[in-house]
């Protein structure tokens, strides 16, 4: 069958640097996919070129389509969601408009239904819904930024860096939603530097290095694996502790 | 000095001040939503004004056909942009926003022209028609360049706006013209006489505002709007096209530069060029507001107002350099006040 998203033979480059080399990569339906590896590793660029936000060399291909000359606006109606790594959230904004603009493309009744689903997930939000975004906390930031890509109803949903300077309560909070998500249907491709937590939840997992893909197999192989244990596992107590 | 004159001046200013407001609000909301700084914004007034002055006169105005041509200029360019992947749909649509639309706005404007058409048709028209202009002008010459800096966006709008001036230099001659008062009559209040001309330009400004206020704080598409102002990368991941956010921003500025300027010419002669100062006085107001602040800007265009009257009373010959010096001062206090300058991101 063919994946939900398949990314081959990828290259992104900011002027000469290449960041991303020939990296090849494929999600499928209700899977949890992790991208793990130090920072610098080129994670949140290739996330942001497949969708659409840098260049990329190479092809995508979402639900079977080719995404090469599509916009992010056409990509975010195809399905395909990113919570960037800087939540780039609406902050002058109440929580409820942030989320309803995430259901821009969505039919009005639809969002409606939408929006009782991302409260029942996140209650928080609930609670917050007439505070101004920027006032809110890290997690709940957090929390609204994944809100807010989930009103667009996304087939698959791309985690920039989701624990990122959160704490371990939150973010065992949000790794519990993440695998939620899969339950109801939704591909996640989640990419961490918290690499325990992330292979505890992940179906498949690739380990990225200087812009490549160093290893990928399936999420148990790869934590069982000595050398990322070593060098990506041993400095992972807190967040890992949590779960 | 007496209180008679104090008030005459003090309405003065705040009739203009309240047109000022208007465009000021315009300028911000274009920066904030596209980075573009709306030069071509005064001229976006003196055809407002003068076109709706020609048709009151029974004369054809040129603007109408420019609206077509540019409209055709739009429709090419999106043709062209979606050569590689053209279908029906996409391009029916396209061709009745940019070329049937126009068209018929057109064939009505002769239609109506010989006829010296009331008022009300009058102010219709020329809104249709300025506002199709500026939906235009956004496809032709700034969405291609969304992408780029400030700097290059601040170049392209002056180049429109020199390349409108001449223009409008062209359709309406260097003679100026006068309108006919949209609400004629007057009262007095006490010492203060009020004119029908005054009056509709308080309401009209208020209603303005307060709709604006609606449009921002309760309609999806306004949200979207001021989302993209907030957030750029943000409002694209949701789904809101940048190019639609712009369309609607620059639709809202011309339509309040010609609403302004259909407000003005009953009072002042408009001359083709005229509209260049009346924007940059709306930009002071909208510099003051820090380009962000949509009350500071207003409260600011009163001011401006109101010191431009009182200056052309006590020292006509320096009105414009008095109303322009305000800038100084609130430039250097922002410039002290702000501890960085933030580099332009995305």
């Amino acid at each position: 069958m063919s994946a939900l998203l398949s990314v081959t033979d990828a290259h992104v480059a900011y002027g000469k640097v290449e960041a991303v080399r020939s990296v090849s990569l494929e999600v499928g339906a209700n899977q949890i996919v992790t991208i793990v590896g130090a920072n610098g590793a080129g994670k949140t660029t290739l996330l942001s070129a497949i969708m659409g936000i840098l260049p990329l060399k190479g092809r995508v291909a979402f639900a079977g389509q080719n995404l090469a000359r599509l916009d992010i606006e056409d990509r975010v109606a195809m399905g395909l969601g990113l919570v960037p790594e800087h939540r780039e959230l609406f902050v002058t904004m109440n929580v409820e408009d942030n989320l309803q603009l995430g259901a821009f493309r969505i039919e009005r009744n639809k969002a409606k239904a939408s929006m009782e689903r991302v409260y029942t997930l996140f209650p928080r939000l609930k609670e917050r819904r007439k505070q101004l975004a920027g006032t809110l906390s890290g997690g709940e930031q957090q929390m609204l930024a994944m809100g807010r890509a989930l009103m667009g109803e996304p087939k698959l949903l791309m985690l920039d860096e989701p624990s990122l300077g959160l704490a371990p309560i939150i973010v065992a909070d949000i790794f519990r939603i993440v695998t939620e998500l899969r339950a109801s249907g939704v591909s996640v491709l989640l990419v961490e530097q918290n690499a325990q937590a992330a292979l505890k939840i992940a179906d498949q997992a690739y380990v990225m290095e200087l812009g490549e893909f160093v290893l990928s197999g399936k999420a148990s192989d790869i934590a069982a694996n000595e050398r990322v244990a070593a060098s990506y596992l041993g400095f992972q107590h807190e967040g890992a502790n949590a779960i | 000095m007496n209180t008679t004159i104090m008030l005459f001046l003090l309405q003065d200013g705040i009739t203009n001040g309240a047109i000022y407001a208007l465009l000021g609000l315009a300028l911000v909301l274009v920066f904030a939503v596209t980075r573009v700084i709306l030069i071509p914004q005064g001229e976006f007034v003196t055809y407002g004004a003068l076109t709706y002055a020609s048709l009151a006169a029974g004369q054809m105005p040129g603007t109408a056909k420019l609206a077509l041509a540019l409209g055709i200029g739009a429709f090419a360019f999106d043709l062209f942009v979606a050569r590689k992947a053209l279908h029906g749909r996409l391009v029916v649509r396209s061709l009745i926003t940019n070329v049937v639309l126009p068209a018929i706005v057109l064939a009505l404007t002769i239609y109506f022209a010989a006829q010296k058409p009331p008022v009300a048709v009058c102010i219709a028209l020329s809104l249709v028609i300025v506002a199709m202009i500026g939906l235009y002008l956004y496809r032709i010459a700034f969405q291609p360049l969304a992408h780029t800096s400030v700097l290059v966006l601040l170049i392209a709008s002056v180049g429109v706006h020199l390349a409108l001036q001449g223009l409008g230099l062209l359709f309406f001659g260097a003679e100026g013209q006068r309108g006919p008062a949209v609400l004629s009559g007057a009262f007095t209040a006490g010492a203060l006489r009020f004119t029908g001309q005054s009056i509709t330009v308080y309401a009209i400004t208020i209603a303005f505002i307060v709709g604006l206020w609606l449009f921002f704080g309760l309609t999806l598409y306004g949200k979207a709007l001021r989302a993209t102002a907030v957030n750029r990368l943000g409002a694209r991941l949701a789904g809101i096209r940048t190019t639609l956010s712009g369309q609607i921003a620059f639709l809202l500025a011309s339509v309040i530069g010609a609403l302004s300027g259909i407000m003005i010419v009953p009072i002042t002669t408009l001359y083709y060029d005229s509209g260049f100062l009346i924007g940059l006085k709306g930009f002071v107001a909208a510099i003051i507001g820090g380009l962000v602040s949509y009350p500071l800007t207003a409260v600011a265009a009163l001011v401006v107002g109101i010191v431009e009257a009182f200056s052309s009373f006590y020292a006509s010959n320096y009105k414009e350099v008095i109303v322009f010096m305000l800038l100084i001062p609130v430039l250097l206090l922002r410039s002290l006040a702000a501890p960085a300058v933030e580099e332009e991101k995305d």
